[in-house]
């Protein structure tokens, strides 16, 4: 593995802190840059970026999960909301992703991601990418730089917005519904989770699931997608790309309570799911989204 | 993984991040080939042993064999696709019942033990024949093969028969569920416009008999010219026959899938006219190609009723051609429904790696062991048997064309 490193203290307390300086605002550039040489850190074994969990500490989550005692998925219902509106593309969402969640740090597997949509004068249909394009890769200098390109500098642009995007735990996940084991299953309170002790590798999920939101661990041999941080969700704490997010963009919260910040933005706007059409019954709500979104 | 990022999948438009990282490789692609095969031959092998048709007498034991080493071999490639193989069992032990792949284990593996006892009650009379003839180590193999049943009287013998005919008539639908289940791993996913399709199963069980019969074929013609024994002329019309039936249907069906996805044109449909103009041009192009080829030659051998070397020459053509088209045709389902992003806004292209655990090397070889296989149980069974069948109880297929 080796994408993952050695951390310097405890993994927890280091991630904390790190998200909380990125909740404040405080020190994004620093942390950019941190995350931006993640990869080139991994031959350091000094440690010294060490948010990331390592393989010891994966193994060590996996077959001894920590005990939250007050939590009862019955009394949840978890739900997120995206009002694209107030969407900046800034990335740290993603990058926060990638941190707490030890995703690999490439280009091709991510949990969540935003999505640009840009219609340029007289088109009637939108020009798309994301982070992972080769372009924003190769501008950033790093697949780890979580940062887009300027390719529309003096182009005129109609209407942009930007999407972001991760797992939909749909009420109907097709995953679930295909996997021959049962590994991944949903859960009372909503949320689509993986037993990675029981996952086979086949990747059927990956092919079902419609949104693109789940991705093969190589080094792992299981199939990987988010969980809205259930180890942070189930101690009253929001995912950490809800906790990043500057312009509060990701809405998240429980449904059986009315007054929470996800039943409030699903009560007030104009809400819409991605592609209705599957089925899926997705528990991601979109406010503003576009019909070339996909 | 330094260097990941040279190895994500090249694609154009917007596809999603996920995709890159292509999840379904050539194993993928050679399973249900070898599935494929598994299911022609021993429909081939059917027609005899079920419906008495003379003309398969001389290979109906041959295409059994065949079946069992090609099934054998039929879950290694996702074995090695697998992240976790060693769970592989997981599957079997807590089946998720609501999930199509987690069957395979019981269906293969029933499968598998059909073919094992059929294949026993085939050659139970060799068997103990052999054990009685053969001494040293090969006698005491027979010995065991036996299973302590020695018993040749024409009453066991006739016992035999029929519990091998009844075993067969059990396998033709399991033969056609085995593979028109593979279809439906395929078919039933509602997210990849390539795949979501009724027809599937349909055409995967045609086109899989196609193959197995064209696999006969080759077989047939190869071994006989190094037997040095003569290719009986009924039986390479009957397999004619049966390819030409094969090859009709199984392109009307596919063309019907086409004609729908356009027809319907439902959104993104460019885009699905761009995967068959660019990343898999050169597999439709071969696919087609060659069923066409195979439809024109086996009508032509048909029309102008031919026979002995010029038809064994031809039909040995059309076995290669339909063996191609149809692995060319497995490419172009799970690679090219791979390559049509599920966005509908991009195209993937996909480079197989040459060496690896999922690699063409490893394709090549688990392509090869079926064959080395059948060559060492040929060995030990020699299917090729004088024509054993009761004269009064057969049927003229050529009578029935």
């Amino acid at each position: 593995m080796t994408t993952h490193e050695k951390p310097e203290e405890k993994g927890d307390l280091s991630r904390r802190d790190f998200l909380g300086l990125l909740a404040k605002g405080a020190a994004c550039a620093g942390a950019v840059a941190a995350a931006g040489s993640a990869i080139g850190a991994v031959k350091a074994v000094s440690g010294k970026r060490a948010f990331q969990q390592n393989e010891q500490q994966f193994v060590e989550a996996v077959n001894n999960p920590p005990k939250v005692p007050g939590y009862n998925w019955n009394d949840h219902q978890w739900a997120m909301g995206i009002d694209t509106t107030r969407c900046i593309g800034c990335l740290r969402c993603m990058e926060a992703c990638k941190m707490e969640n030890s995703v690999q740090m490439d280009a091709n597997h991510y949990r969540t991601w935003v999505e640009r949509y840009v219609y340029l004068e007289g088109s009637n249909t939108a020009l798309v990418d994301s982070q992972s394009d080769p372009k924003n890769i190769e501008n950033a200098g790093s697949e780890t730089k979580f940062r887009f390109d300027n390719r529309y500098k003096g182009m005129k642009v109609d209407k942009a917005f930007f999407v972001a995007k991760l797992c939909n735990q749909c009420e109907h996940p097709s995953c679930v519904q295909v996997c021959p084991t049962g590994a991944t299953f949903k859960a009372k309170d909503g949320v689509v989770l993986i037993d990675t002790t029981y996952c086979i590798g086949c990747q059927y999920c990956i092919q079902a699931c419609p949104y693109g939101a789940r991705s093969f661990n190589e080094s792992r041999g299981t199939a990987e997608k988010c969980n809205w941080c259930y180890h942070r969700i189930t101690k009253g704490l929001n995912p950490a790309c809800v906790e990043v997010c500057p312009t509060g963009s990701r809405i998240f919260g429980d449904r059986n309570d009315p007054n929470s910040p996800i039943s409030q933005f699903i009560r007030n706007n104009h809400v819409q799911v991605l592609k209705p059409e599957m089925g899926n019954a997705p528990n991601v709500f979109y406010k503003g989204t576009d019909k070339e979104v996909v | 993984m330094e260097h990941v990022f040279e190895h994500v999948t090249p694609y154009v438009g917007y596809v999603y991040p996920n995709e890159t990282d292509f999840a379904w490789s050539q194993l993928i692609v050679i399973y249900p080939y070898i599935t494929g095969l598994v299911a022609g031959a021993f429909v081939v092998s059917s027609l005899h042993h079920v419906f008495h048709i003379k003309s398969f007498a001389p290979i109906s034991r041959f295409a059994l064999l065949t079946a069992l080493c090609f099934m054998i071999f039929a879950p290694s490639p996702l074995l090695f696709h697998l992240g976790q193989p060693t769970r592989a069992f997981n599957a079997l032990i807590t089946p998720h019942w609501s999930s199509a792949m987690a069957a395979f284990g019981y269906v293969a593996g029933f499968y598998v033990c059909l073919l094992l006892l059929e294949t026993w009650f085939a050659f139970r009379a060799d068997i103990v024949a052999m054990s009685k003839t053969r001494t040293g180590i090969m006698g005491t193999v027979y010995r065991v093969l036996t299973l302590g049943s020695d018993d040749v009287s024409p009453r066991s013998l006739e016992i035999d028969h029929r519990i091998a005919r009844i075993l067969a008539m059990i396998g033709i639908p399991s033969a056609c569920g085995l593979h028109g289940y593979v279809g439906f791993v395929f078919g039933s996913l509602k997210t990849r416009e390539w795949w979501s399709s009724d027809l599937m199963p349909v055409i995967f069980l045609l086109s899989a008999v196609a193959s197995g019969v064209g696999l006969l074929i080759v077989l047939y013609v190869i071994v006989s010219k190094f037997r040095k024994t003569p290719i009986v002329d009924e039986t390479m019309r009957g397999l004619l026959y049966v390819l030409f039936t094969g090859i009709t249907i199984v392109m009307v069906i596919e063309g019907l899938e086409l004609l729908e996805i356009f027809y319907k044109a439902r959104e993104g449909v460019e885009m699905v006219r761009e995967l068959i103009e660019g990343p898999i041009w050169a597999g439709m192009a071969i696919q087609w190609a060659m069923s066409i080829f195979v439809l024109v030659v086996t009508s032509a051998l048909l029309v102008f009723d031919v026979h002995g070397e010029r038809l064994v020459k031809w039909l040995f053509l059309c076995g290669l051609s339909i063996m191609i088209g149809v692995l060319a045709m497995r490419w172009n389902v799970v690679i090219g429904g791979q390559e049509l992003s599920k966005t509908m806004k991009g195209l993937l292209t996909f480079y197989p790696e040459i060496f690896g655990r999922e690699s063409l090397f490893v394709v090549g070889v688990i392509s090869i062991c079926p064959y080395a296989m059948l060559w060492l149980v040929t060995k030990l069974l020699p299917p090729w048997g004088e024509d054993r069948e009761p004269a009064n109880s057969t049927l003229k297929v050529d009578k029935m064309a």
